[in-house]
């Protein structure tokens, strides 16, 4: 009995030990994802937050996955250009595409805030109802009015207000090279149709969003 | 005897305006008994000479509240920190940072093309992200985020090497960035930036 029990106990620990070893070698597997998710927080922020360095890196953290693939694609494919970010989308394989978006969407640390104060109830205005006799609709009927975005359209809540006016001063030259296809080509007359006051007012409310 | 009066009075008026310094301030020689007399630096002390004004706050008060650790800044810049007050501080940094600064030039020429590439582009599949991300195109800096374009190669150099062996680690992102680079990326990315021209119009 005592044998049948020392047995048991054999078994387990090496099942143990070789599920810790497998265990080891798919983390070395991911180690690609790890230090690759590293590197894009390099200049995203320690926890994707974003980062106002020369140029305003996104928030990335509670991303859409699918809006981060899409746009990794979309640097590769020049249906959105930036030259920095054309680099770094080519130093990462397909396959990590997926992992890299999931790690993302999964981090929730607050807003970076810090946005100069103006007239968010201004962007809170054109966020709900849009400003109709401009032409602009509501950016809720799209990104959802949480800002949270959905599938290939992002979420806006929490994001770095310079990034926020930065991105929407230069879309049309930026995004939706595609044509038509490209998702990004939508918001082309809504942008134009914006001052840059109201830009900075949307950019101001949806930066405070949780 | 007048003349000497209207002097003092003009003197008077323009510090009480503009509070500007003077490069024969005691404050300012403080300074560049190290820096250097023109602040381009000197040996182990790096240029002030147009660096970033919000970047000489910063880092003063890092000093100050021993922050920023590698062993130079504690050995030498903890103390001359420890005592300054808060006009004095923004008065120095507002006084070099309006000095226009030159560029060392000292480093490796042959060197210079390859960091000009981690520079400009990283190395995406080597993880190593590219420096004008957050420093700017001709490594001017902006706001809290240092002018490289110009500092010697000596001290950029031992900063890089500083932060990839785990000093400074307050300095984020540095740490993550110079251990990411390896000692020949680290030597080339020092040459190029001691090239790069000091003078641009973006503040």
């Amino acid at each position: 009995m005592k044998a049948v029990r020392l047995r048991v106990a054999l078994t387990a620990a090496l099942a143990f030990f070789l599920a810790a070893t497998a265990g080891h070698q798919a983390q070395a597997g991911a180690g690609g994802i790890e230090a690759k998710f590293e590197y894009c927080t390099t200049c995203h922020g320690p926890s994707a937050q974003g980062f106002r360095g020369f140029y305003a890196m996104p928030r990335l953290a509670g991303q859409q996955p699918q809006y981060i693939e899409n746009q990794l694609h979309a640097f590769l494919e020049r249906r959105r250009l930036n030259p920095v970010m054309a680099n770094v989308a080519h130093g990462i394989t397909p396959d990590m595409i997926p992992a890299l978006a999931a790690h993302m969407s999964a981090l929730n640390p607050p807003p970076v805030g810090g946005a100069p104060a103006g007239d968010a109830a201004l962007g809170k205005e054109i966020f709900t109802n849009g400003l109709p006799d401009q032409n602009v609709p509501a950016c809720s009927a799209c990104h959802g009015p949480d800002a949270r975005g959905q599938r290939e359209i992002p979420r806006l809540a929490g994001q770095l207000y310079w990034y926020m006016v930065s991105t929407l001063s230069i879309w049309s030259s930026e995004r939706g090279q595609g044509g038509r296809q490209d998702i990004s080509w939508i918001m082309r007359p809504t942008v134009a149709n914006l001052t840059p006051k109201e830009v900075q007012a949307l950019a101001e409310y949806v930066s405070a969003l949780r | 005897m007048k003349n000497f009066r209207t002097k003092m009075a003009v003197l008077a008026i323009s510090f009480a305006t503009t509070g500007a310094l003077q490069a024969d301030d005691l404050s300012v020689r403080n300074c560049t008994w190290c820096h250097g007399t023109s602040a381009q630096g000197y040996y182990e002390a790096p240029r002030l000479a147009g660096q970033r004004e919000d970047y000489l706050i910063n880092q003063l008060h890092a000093f100050a509240a021993h922050e920023r650790d590698e062993f130079l800044s504690t050995k030498y810049m903890w103390n001359a920190a420890a005592h300054l007050d808060s006009l004095t501080l923004r008065n120095l940094a507002a006084y070099f940072s309006a000095l226009p600064p030159e560029s060392a030039k000292d480093g490796d020429s042959a060197l210079a093309a390859e960091g000009k590439i981690i520079f400009e582009d990283g190395v995406p599949n080597e993880n190593i992200a590219a420096c004008q991300a957050c420093h700017g195109p001709e490594a001017q800096g902006v706001r809290e985020i240092p002018r490289l374009g110009g500092l010697s190669y000596s001290y950029l150099k031992r900063r890089l090497e500083e932060w990839s062996q785990g000093q400074d680690a307050w300095g984020i992102p540095m740490p993550k960035v110079a251990r990411s680079l390896s000692p020949n990326q680290i030597a080339a990315v020092a040459s190029y930036l001691s090239f790069v021209g000091g003078e641009s119009s973006e503040k």
